[in-house]
This record gives C-alpha cells, structure tokens and sequence, in this order.
C-alpha cells in the first residue's frame, strides 16, 4: 500500500454536520472565555480594573485604525513562523530554534540590503534578500536535520542550541561585521525607507503581510493536498511504519526542517524589509516560543493560524500600549497566552474524555 | 599570556564560573530524573524563574537565606504541580504544556516583580560563605572553589547521591522502568503516574532552588526573565549527560566557564564581545555531536504519556 493511500484512510470523515462544528468552536471559545476571565481576576488582585484593559486592548489593537495597521503589520513574521512550525510540527519535527533562524535571517537581510542599494533594482533587493535570509536559516538548521535524520539525534537540543548559538552569532555579525560606523551603538546600516517593501495603499502596512498570508495558505495546501505533504504527515504520524511505507525517512526529515527553518528565516527578512530596516545588536523579539502555542491553537491547521495570528497581534499590539496608559506591563500578555494554552489543554482533555464515554 | 594566568583572572573565572553553573547543575539533575521517568519537562525554565522569585521574596521578607532556599524549592514544585496533574495525570502534550508553562511564568513573575519592586528594587545582603576548612587556604583555587554558599556543597554531594540512587536503589529501577517501559512498572504493581508525579516533583524543586540560588546568591536580586534561558542549557545537559549525573555536572562546568569567562576577561583587560564567548560552550556541544554523532540514548516512552491498556 502507498502512504497516500494510508493517509487516505486515516483521514476523519468530511463532514458529521453541523454539530461538530458547534463543538469545535466551543473547543476554541471556551478557552479563551476562561483564559480572559482568570486573567481578569489576576488584574483585580493586582488592583486593576479587568474590563477596563480589555476594552482598551480592544480598542487599541483592533478598533483604531492606527492599532489596527499596526496589528496587521505584526502578523507577517508571526504567520511565516507559524508556517514553517507548521511544516515541522506536522512532520513530528520539533523544529524550536526558530528564534536562532528567524534572528540569523534578519542579520542577512540588514547586512545584505543597504549594500545592494543603487547597485541593483529595488525588486531585486527585496527578492535577493528574502532569498538569501531563507536559504542561511535553512543552513543553520541542517545539522540539527542531518543528526536526527541520520542518528536519532533529538533535535529539541540541538536545535535549541543551534538557536542559542544562532542568535550570539547575529550579535558578533552585527558588532564584528556589518557594524555601521555612523553609529554609537551597534547596528547594521539602515535600509532607507523608500526602498523598504511597499506599502498596501495608503496604510502603514507593508506588503509583507500579502506575502505571509500566500505562504500559509500555500503551506496548508501543501500539507493537505499534495504527495509531499502527505508523505510528511506519515511520517509525522508513525515514522517506522513510514519506513515500511517505502518513504525515504532521512530525506524527508531534512528537507522538512530546512524547508521549516527557511520559511522562518524569511519570517526574519521581511521584518527587517518591512519594518524595521535595520538590525540593532542584542535586539531578540524572540516570537518563536510565542507562535507555538498559537499553531497548536490551531491544531497545526494554516487557515485557523490566521485567525489566531491576529487575535495575538492583536493583543501584543493593544497590550503594549496597555502598558504606558493603564500601567499594566505588557507581560500581562505572557500570562493570558498561557492561560490560554492551559485551558485547551484542559477542555480538549474533557472533550476526549467525553467522546470516549459516549464513542468506542 | 601572563594575563589570563594571573590571580586575579583565574580567581574571577573559577569563582563566576561556580556560580553560573550550580543552577544549571540543579536544573540539569532536576531534567535528568524527569527524563529518565519519561517525562521531558519543556517547563523548567519556568519552574526555576518562579523558584527565583519565591526564592527571593521569601528571603527579602524573612532576612534568611536558608527559607529563601526552602522557597524557591517549593514555588518550583508548585509549577511542577500544574505540570504533573495536566501531563501525567492527564496525559496532555508535554511541550504544549511546557512552554505554557514557561510562558506563563515568565509573565506572572514578571508582572508580580513589577507591582512589588519595580519602584524600589530592593536587593539582598552578600549571601552567607561557608569556607571549607583547610581547602579554601589552597591559593587560588580556595577562594574560587571552597568558599561559597552551602548549597553549592549540596549540589555536588547531590549529584553523587543521584549517581548512587540511579545505580544502586529500586527507586532508580523504577524511574528507569518507567521511562524505558511503563508498562512493565505497571504490571510490576508500581504505578507509573505515581513514578512520574514525584519525578516532575523533584525536578521542579531542583530547578526552583536553582533559580532561588541565581536571585540571591548570584544577583542578590529579581530581576523578570532573569534566568535567561538558564532552563532549556538544563534540558541540554540532562540530554547529553545519558542518564549519568556526573556528565551534567561536567557540562555545567563547560557552561559556566564560558558563562564567567566574559566578566574573567574583563579583569583582565581583554575586550571581547559577550556573544563571542557565549558560542563557545554550545558551539563546542554541537561539534562533538557531528564528530562523535553517536544514537542519543533516551528512554523510549520520553514525551509519551501512560494510559493504562492502550496500545
């Protein structure tokens, strides 16, 4: 039998009408209530009121025009990490040196653009980046790929040590190499504005998030529709007896993680394009541990990944002005995404118990 | 090279180096008895973080490092609660939960730092010495090796007891049974939850004081996030220590090293960037990884939980 053919079978029936649905946004809705309401309690010890920081965050991330750009603005590095998490998660690599990758890749791009600029199109700069932050990403995570695919070697440590190791080395980059001399502190030069990503119309967004968006829906679809992704999941879902399937195990895993640890890497460079233009020493958003809980949220679904990028924006965003107006920190956010985490955990485990009840 | 060899400079090393690597040797013993349970606890960076913070506010409050310690234990062991009831009692993901963990952590105590002592920043006393008797008036090394803290001298005497525990007590049998095949332990009439429940516990004691030690003996204050990573470097250590204590407390050596290198060189007079020295320790791993790349040796059920009769 082919492993697509296994798949095939595995896969839970299309449609078990509307009731399924109903049980799977309480799965979502559910959480979230409960994550806000304990969250809620937590600001009341703290002498805060709830519902006036909810509704701030509210406003702030979403409502104003300005928040909501700077939300849309923030989902870019958040879904082409999340995507190539995707990628990984769904192929049963624990691909969590995201933050080494993404931070390499924005090192690259900062160091590369500047330099490009006046000798070649602006079309050119842009691609030639992107091009060249995925591909040093991917280059950063093929030993990690290499040890697991070939020894078994558990790739949480070495990927987690690659990132480590990653992001010192962006630091010593940017103080030993690409330190622009213009500058008290280190930082690489500045790209200027005008040849930044272009803007979406007359908005503060760059078109970076076009590019994000594509990319995850381009991941799902690979993942779910194609051979390979397909291919991927079996191995994902029972590696030894994709190995009997006939897949190449060892292959498939490299390519998996570095086809993960690019599309992070691209992640890393279309910050930098869109936003930032330079990179300063020491700077670490460190989005990759945030965006795993998200695209387990979404049980590793690139559609659902969307709409939880934008609620987390959302919240980062509304959550840090939060911070200046009512004097609740931003790391009040940390705390609801793990709330949030928890109570999933919690209602999907009642949930399974409950199928389990009624079901087999 | 008269510089790197002087006193001062290998005083500065070897003293720093002691103090950055007991809460990665606490936190690195602490993964280890997890892991050989079966249980890869992504969270201790957040069971040491909460360590650090109880650890201090009980110390701050109290005046005595030794509550301080007990603390730290404690608030470690309470994140480790959380952990055994969603993980091994109800066999959810143990990364999902792990990283909410740490997250979680992560911002409370940050939050908690925020409305107590952002205003005041309030820091401890120099943490009480105990120099060891005849071996701290070794030149050099005596101060740098034997004059410090208690808890640095139960670290090593519990890393040799952990050998002894490993090797030599049903208790290891059992924590070995339960990583290698839980069912095995089941059938035996030793309950794997319960294995596994005081195995979580235990690390997350281990990493609570870890963090407490870092607070108050190593900073002298709470600082959010000041763990820094301290946690996963455990993970680290535990995975390439093969189940053997002794390897974690080489490699948090290797670690801490590196770690006081940096404020070594200082002393020195040598100016090189942190980051340049703080590749070091992994770089190195990573390297004898691709040379000697041998199978990891984990506990096949790691990761996995245990329900009774499936599978």
């Amino acid at each position: 039998m082919t492993a697509d053919a296994q798949v095939a079978q595995h896969r839970p029936p299309q449609s078990e009408g509307s009731r399924e649905i109903v049980t799977s946004i309480l799965r979502v809705l559910v959480p979230i209530l409960l994550a806000l309401i304990v969250g809620g309690i937590i600001l009341l010890i703290l002498g805060k009121d709830p519902l006036a920081y909810y509704g701030y965050v509210v406003k702030r991330g979403l409502l104003t025009w300005g928040g909501l750009q700077e939300t849309l603005t923030r989902m870019s590095p958040l879904l082409l990490i999340a995507a190539g998490l995707i990628v990984a998660f769904r192929a049963g690599i624990w691909n969590l040196g995201g933050d080494g990758q993404f931070l390499l890749a924005a090192v690259i791009t900062a160091a590369l653009a500047p330099a490009l600029v006046g000798v070649v199109p602006k079309l050119v700069i842009l691609v030639a980046c992107m091009i060249a932050s995925a591909l040093v990403a991917a280059l950063w995570a093929v030993i990690p790929a290499i040890l697991k695919a070939r020894y078994g070697i558990n790739e949480i440590i070495t990927s987690l040590m690659m990132s480590f190791l990653g992001i010192s080395f962006a630091n010593v980059l940017i103080k030993l190499c690409f330190w622009d001399p213009s500058t008290t502190v280190p930082q690489t030069r500045t790209l200027p504005v005008e040849d930044r990503l272009p803007r979406l119309f007359d908005t503060t967004i760059h078109s970076g998030v076009l590019i994000a968006l594509a990319v995850v829906v381009l991941v799902h679809l690979m993942m779910t529709r194609t051979a390979f992704g397909l291919k991927l999941q079996v191995v994902g879902a029972n590696p030894a007896a994709a190995v009997h399937a006939g897949l190449n195990v060892a292959w498939l895993t490299i390519a998996t993680f570095t086809l993960s640890a690019a599309l992070i890497g691209l992640g890393g460079s279309v910050e930098i394009l869109g936003v930032f233009g330079t990179v300063r020493a020491d700077w670490n958003p460190a989005f990759g541990l945030l965006v795993v809980p998200l695209v387990f949220l979404a049980r590793f679904n690139g559609y659902a990944v969307i709409g939880f990028t934008l609620f987390f924006s959302a919240l980062m965003i509304g959550g840090d002005s939060a911070a200046r107006r009512i004097g609740v920190p931003q790391h009040f956010v940390l705390v609801l995404v793990a709330l949030l985490l928890l109570f999933l955990a919690v209602v999907e485990y009642l949930d399974h118990q409950r199928r389990k009840r009624i079901g087999a | 090279m008269d510089v790197l060899l002087n006193e001062a400079f290998l005083t500065t090393l070897l003293f720093g180096a002691v103090t950055a690597g007991v809460p990665l040797l606490l936190a690195g013993l602490g993964e280890q008895i997890s892991e050989k349970a079966g249980v890869l606890n992504i969270g201790i960076e957040g069971m040491m973080l909460f360590g650090a913070y109880a650890g201090f506010v009980a110390a701050y409050y109290s005046g005595s490092f030794a509550l301080g310690f007990v603390a730290g234990g404690i608030g470690g062991a309470l994140v480790a609660a959380l952990v055994v009831l969603l993980c091994i009692r109800f066999g959810l993901n143990q990364i999902v939960i792990g990283i909410a963990v740490t997250l979680g952590m992560e911002g409370l105590t940050a939050l908690l730092h925020y409305f107590q002592f952002s205003k005041t920043y309030p820091r401890l006393d120099q943490a009480p010495v105990w120099a060891l008797p005849f071996l701290s008036d070794i030149p050099v090394l005596g101060r740098a090796l034997f004059s410090h803290n208690p808890i640095v001298y139960l670290a090593i005497l519990l890393m040799i007891a952990l050998g002894w525990l490993f090797r030599a007590t049903y208790v290891g049998l059992n924590l070995e049974a339960a990583g290698n095949k839980p069912a095995a332990l089941d059938a035996a009439g030793v309950s794997v939850v319960k294995t596994r429940a005081f195995a979580v516990l235990a690390t997350g004691f281990l990493s609570g004081v870890g963090g407490a030690y870092m607070a108050n003996v190593g900073a002298g204050l709470f600082v959010p996030f000041m763990t820094g990573g301290a946690g996963f470097i455990g993970i680290v250590l535990a995975m390439l220590a093969r189940g053997k204590p002794v390897w974690v407390l080489l490699g948090a050596a290797l670690f801490g090293i590196s770690l006081a290198m940096t404020t070594a060189l200082q002393v020195a007079g040598i100016n090189i960037p942190t980051d340049v020295v703080q590749m070091l320790p992994f770089a190195m791993v990573m390297l004898v990884l691709v040379i000697f790349a041998r199978h990891s040796v984990l506990p096949p059920a790691l990761g996995l939980p245990y329900v009774r009769g499936e599978r």
